[in-house]
């Protein structure tokens, strides 16, 4: 591996995407925008049902249940529900086995509801939790996050060297003594670089136009960010390895980005789904991103408690590489 | 001596078609080597088969004795016949980028004021002319100070000033006793500039010495037009050879002295009359019975 001839065709990389202007502008603002719209369309909170979670026999409820204009929800993981009051997800919790409710103290629905249960025959202990209310476009950033980084990498590496072999760059690269390793590792390192540098600004972008929750630490967001864009760019060396055509690169591209876009989570969770779909969703490295990214952004959590997500993604990666640069041809 | 480069019974088929079908030539050091033919006789992927791009069927080839290797890669400079360069380099950018991938290169400097590319050194390369992107790709092609130089089809689609050019160009690295490997279907850019040329047609070469000694093997003779209304239908004694096309004449003569003195004894009009050597071109179409561009 020659480290002057890696870093020229890495630094040529660079430039060519940093001077692809029409590219590079749908990278940050495309997803910019993604986010703001949500947040419009989501400020008027126009919710104008209460949500209660119901643990328990329904029958004991001395009728509250039946109460109009109230959705209740059946709930089996108390802890869970708990969190969703905490993020006023649910407006409150009842656990008719164990005679208690869970309401939030900054909640103003929760306010309302407690005195229609107390006007009820219906007797709870009381319980209260606080925590800010979690709005759509916090929940939503980590997987606008993900999915950019997705589409950057699949493309980016995929599509870009499938046009280099259509072209003729690669069989012109070939008749050096450039070797395959050290021109895909550029390419790797390259776009690496590249998509963090993309990221870092379409998260500080965003923030500072809607403001988002940030409960953990930068550092295990960017691990998870970078876990997760090299395993994206290794799926993406497996399209670029051998396909000569354009359109069919780009077919396939498709292919995979737009199914692994909508059952990864990123715009809606994947709670009620059916159970198959949950487990195929935990084979797309786009699930492991969001769902880690989620975890640190809003609850805070460390590397410890998303490590099965990074090894994961790790795993993936050696994968997908593997395939990639074993299967490679320059022509 | 170890020829520089040899090819041995190079085949290349794709399904039914052979494209090429055991081609063989070896090539001295210092030689510039012209491999002619029509668009699709096979030149193309026999210089790739030579310069390792491409896997023969069957076949080998040998860079000073040795089978294409690491070595090869080094002291061999290319210019393929479209050649693209990654999307927003510029071209001073392009040269570095390839001067990195040698451990014996020349001097960028002097590769700028050969090829002239000194004007627009700062220039995306998706925005150069014909001649400036192959003088570009000629100047990539010398960066590592190549032993062995292929240039296939330079100068097709550059107009006659810019071909002139490159010729130039090219008679300056031969100066340089540097070993040419050229694929042309022009006649002309052969007969300029190789030493020694084969002609290829169906994937078989058909052909092969220097330029003089091909003409000088095939034709003892030289063509006399005129137009075809200052001849009449019989000349008498009629020439061995007489063709009328285009309304014009033209006689095959092996002595010239006697052919005209007979066409002024007959009172045929010399004015417009031209006398002309037997050409490459015209080897080409006795050897194969078609045109070379057709």
């Amino acid at each position: 591996m020659g480290l002057g001839r890696f870093s020229t065709v890495l630094q040529a990389r660079n430039r060519e995407f940093l001077r692809d202007r029409m590219a590079l502008s749908w990278n940050i603002v495309l997803p910019v925008l993604i986010v703001i719209g949500f947040a419009f369309a989501f400020t008027s909170d126009n919710k104008d049902i209460f949500k209660v979670g119901v643990h328990g026999q329904e029958d004991r409820n001395g009728g509250f249940l039946d109460t109009e204009h109230i959705q209740f929800i059946p709930v089996s993981d108390i802890p869970a529900a708990v969190t969703k009051v905490e993020r006023h997800q649910l407006d409150m919790l009842m656990d008719l086995a164990e005679e208690r409710y869970w309401i939030n103290g900054g909640s103003a629905k929760g306010y309302v509801l407690e005195k229609l249960l107390a006007a009820s025959e219906l007797k709870l202990a009381r319980q209260t939790v606080s925590g800010e209310e979690i709005r759509y476009v916090d929940w939503l950033i980590p997987g606008v996050l993900g999915m950019n980084i997705m589409f950057s990498s699949l493309f980016g590496v995929g599509y870009v060297i499938v046009r280099y072999r259509k072209n003729g760059v690669l069989k012109r690269l070939k008749a050096t003594p450039l070797s395959a390793f050290e021109f895909l590792s550029a390419q790797v390192a390259s776009r690496l670089w590249m998509i963090t540098l993309v990221t870092i600004l379409v998260y500080a972008g965003t923030n500072l136009m809607v403001g988002f929750r940030m409960n953990g630490s930068y550092v295990t967001l960017l691990l998870v960010l970078l876990a997760g864009t090299l395993s994206m760019i290794s799926l993406g060396l497996i399209i670029a390895a051998r396909l000569v055509n354009e359109e069919a690169a780009n077919g396939l591209l498709n292919l995979i980005s737009w199914p692994m876009m909508l059952l990864s989570g990123v715009w809606f969770s994947l709670e009620g789904s059916p159970e198959v779909v949950q487990h195929f969703a935990l084979l797309l490295p786009l699930t492991h991103i969001t769902t880690a990214a989620r975890a640190v952004m809003i609850d805070g959590a460390g590397v410890l408690d998303i490590g099965l997500h990074l090894l994961v993604l790790m795993l993936m990666t050696v994968i997908f590489m593997t395939i990639g640069a074993r299967s490679f041809r320059w022509e | 001596m170890t020829p520089l480069l040899e090819a041995r019974r190079l085949v290349k088929h794709y399904r039914e078609v052979k494209a090429v079908d055991g081609v063989s030539f070896s090539i001295p050091k210092g030689v510039c080597f012209g491999l002619l033919g029509p668009n699709g006789a096979g030149k193309t992927t026999t210089v790739e088969m030579i310069e390792g791009i491409l896997p023969p069927t069957s076949g080998e080839t040998l860079y000073l004795g040795s089978p294409i290797d690491e070595r090869f890669r080094n002291d061999a400079g290319i210019m393929f016949q479209s050649t693209a360069l990654q999307d927003y380099i510029r071209v001073n950018e392009a040269l570095r980028l390839f001067q990195s991938f040698y451990r014996r290169t020349r001097p960028l400097e002097e590769l700028i004021e050969r090829c002239a590319l000194g004007e627009f050194l700062d220039r995306d390369v998706q925005r150069l002319s014909g001649g400036q992107r192959q003088r570009l790709l000629l100047a990539i092609a010398l960066v590592n100070d190549p032993q062995i130089l292929f240039l296939d089809e330079p100068t097709t689609g550059l107009d006659p000033q810019s071909r002139r050019n490159f010729w130039q160009l090219v008679h300056d690295i031969k100066k340089e006793r540097k070993t040419l490997v050229l694929t042309t279907h022009y006649m002309e850019e052969a007969y300029e500039l190789c030493d020694e040329i084969a002609i290829m047609d169906h994937g078989h070469i058909i052909a092969q010495g220097t330029p003089r000694a091909l003409l000088k093997k095939h034709f003892d003779n030289a063509v006399i037009s005129l137009p075809a209304d200052h001849v009449p239908d019989s000349l008498d004694p009629h020439p061995d050879s007489i063709h009328r096309s285009n309304g014009q004449v033209e006689i095959l003569s092996e002595d010239i002295n006697r052919s005209i003195r007979q066409l002024v004894e007959q009172g045929v009009s010399l004015a417009q009359m031209q006398v002309r050597s037997r050409t490459l071109e015209d080897l080409f179409l006795e050897l194969t019975g078609h045109d070379l561009r057709g």
